[in-house]
């Protein structure tokens, strides 16, 4: 089951710049780590995260097995018009998840 | 690479403390107070701090039917949570019935089998730490507040000599780094005062929330001393011990913490 | 003894989160280069923040901000963030436009020994500009029974 925060105002004014925080649980496991038996604890991270604003993509980055455990990703965006900001994970085995929020501009 | 770990500890290297003056008539410091403004401000910042993730989690199981009864916490305590406002702070206690102390994650089980006839949530397992982080959230701010049940005494008079108590094959009481050293450094760490203020913590060593019983296992592998089993009654003591040395400070809970 | 020196040292003798394959100053240059190619890296514009001094090495923040109007003809396109000693020198890349106003990026990172950290920011114009910063990393004391 997904397990998000986001942190994003509901409204906003036209061209308003805004601050968009998430964070997700997620292991981020580096793939470099042992595990009890002596063997490498498989890899498991988020490789991408990935924002659109009424589908237009705003915001992309790549992650790597160096950021930690429950990823925090935090950007901004300018307010353009209201309607729903999807925020999209994506990762190691078969991980994806996505949640939306919706934002008015006034 | 364990005992190199462990081999810190065991240097046991006490580095000039860099401890702030301390102000005002309150001289105990939370752990909060011994971290950097970054920590401090991933604390403080609901969707910064990791913990919160696992109050929402709490938040889902709290609504959730369990057990042979198919009850939810909710169907008894309503579904705000804002009945267990003040209730961390002030556990352990005696549960009604039982004459033995019982920490806050022992009385969510405790409704687990008695109430949902379901079976007990295992220790640091990620049901019931999500349970008592939604549970510890609603008391966040207010001052830890143990009760005044007489039954309690003799249970925290054995905390506190455990406590006192040189202990492990470095033979050191948790008073002899909590109580005499709190402040200095030990191989780069600010040794805490060890207030039991903000359980469960997201511990960034452990990546993940934990309970006050698994810090303290943590220093007892510190001073290369037995862990007790999970379920044994020294930490229900301890913690008795430490919660009302930490009477009256601000509950914390979920808290960050290196 | 020199507190610096001695935080140094401890954290060179403990293994962090990464347990192996270490990423060296020269493959954190090679994957530098693999991303700007042939062209100038500037210092400046760019900031890095993070603490000097981090308690624990696996959960650090850090925030990157560049100067820039962030308007159609004149924004950051790109920002990446690089380190010398954890077994792989990338960290994150993003891609950032116009339609974000700022460009500023934040993050948590996991760092496996004290070091220095480069943001490497790449405007609309191909120029690139970047920050570097010394991370410090004490380590946790009193850790998990071996398992
Ligand atoms: C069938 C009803 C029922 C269900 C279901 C139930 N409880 Fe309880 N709970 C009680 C009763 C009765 C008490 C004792 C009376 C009191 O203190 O409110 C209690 C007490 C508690 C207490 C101690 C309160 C205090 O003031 O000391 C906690 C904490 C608690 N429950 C948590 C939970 C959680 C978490 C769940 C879900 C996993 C849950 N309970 C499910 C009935 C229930
Ligand atoms: C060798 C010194 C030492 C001894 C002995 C020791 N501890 Fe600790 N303890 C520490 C250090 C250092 C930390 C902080 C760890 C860190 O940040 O990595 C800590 C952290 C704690 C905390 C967490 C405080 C917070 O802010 O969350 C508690 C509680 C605690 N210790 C209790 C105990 C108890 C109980 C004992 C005895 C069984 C004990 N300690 C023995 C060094 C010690």
């Amino acid at each position: 089951m997904a397990n998000v925060l986001i942190n994003a105002p509901k409204t906003a004014r036209r061209g308003e710049i805004i601050e968009i925080k998430a964070l997700i649980l997620h292991p981020m496991e580096t793939g470099f780590r042992p595990g009890t038996n002596g063997s490498i604890i498989a890899r498991n991270i988020i490789e991408r995260f990935t924002a659109t604003w009424n589908g237009d993509e705003i915001f992309r980055i790549d992650l790597s097995p160096a950021i930690a455990a429950n990823p925090f990703v935090s950007f901004f965006a300018v307010a353009t018009d209201s309607g729903t900001v999807s925020l999209r994970w994506s990762g190691d085995e078969g991980f994806q998840v996505e949640e939306s929020i919706a934002i008015t501009v006034e | 690479m364990m005992r190199l770990r462990i081999g810190l500890c065991l240097a046991s290297v006490f580095v000039a403390s860099l401890a702030l003056a301390q102000g005002g008539i309150d001289k105990r410091r939370s752990g909060y107070q011994d971290m950097g403004p970054s920590l401090q401000k991933m604390q403080d910042d609901g969707t910064a701090n990791p913990g919160m993730l696992f109050v929402q989690l709490g938040a889902q199981a709290w609504a959730t039917p369990a057990g042979a009864a198919n009850k939810a916490c909710v169907d008894c305590h309503g579904a705000s949570g804002a009945t267990m406002k003040g209730v961390a702070l002030r556990y352990p206690a005696i549960p009604e019935g039982a004459d033995t102390p019982a920490d806050l994650e022992a009385r969510i089980n405790l409704c687990r089998t008695a109430n949902q006839k379901a079976a007990p949530l295992p220790p640091e397992s990620r049901e019931l730490l999500s349970l008592s982080a939604y549970v510890a959230h609603q008391s966040r701010g207010q001052p830890i507040a143990p009760p005044d049940d007489p039954r309690l005494a003799p249970f925290r008079e054995r905390g506190a000599a455990l406590w006192a108590a040189r202990q492990g094959q470095l033979n050191l009481s948790c008073a002899a780094c909590h109580d005499d050293n709190a402040g200095k450094k030990l191989a780069g760490v600010t040794i805490p005062e060890a207030h039991p203020t903000g359980y469960p913590v997201y511990r960034l060593e452990w990546q993940t929330l934990g309970s006050l019983k698994r810090r303290l296992r943590n220093c007892l592998v510190g001073i290369r001393a037995e862990s007790y089993a999970y379920d044994s009654p020294e930490y229900v003591m301890l913690e008795l011990f430490l919660m009302e040395r930490a009477r009256g400070m601000a509950f914390e809970a979920p808290a960050v913490r290196p | 003894m020199d507190r610096r020196r001695f935080l140094a040292g401890t954290a060179t003798i403990v293994v962090l989160p990464f347990a192996s394959a270490r990423a060296t100053p020269g493959s954190m240059a090679a994957a530098i280069s693999q991303v700007v190619g042939d062209a100038a890296v500037r210092r400046g514009r760019v900031t890095l923040d993070v603490p000097p001094l981090v308690e624990n090495g696996n959960t650090v923040p850090l925030v990157v901000s560049v100067e820039s109007p962030m308007t159609a003809v004149d924004h950051v396109k790109a920002i990446h963030v690089f380190n010398e000693k954890n077994p792989q020198p990338n960290i994150f890349s993003a891609r950032l436009g116009p339609r974000n106003g700022r460009a500023v990026v934040g993050t948590r990172i996991k760092l496996g020994d004290s070091q220095t950290i480069m943001a490497i920011a790449e405007t609309s114009s191909g120029e690139f500009w970047s920050a570097s910063a010394d991370v410090i990393v004490t380590l946790a004391a009193c850790l998990e029974e071996a398992s």
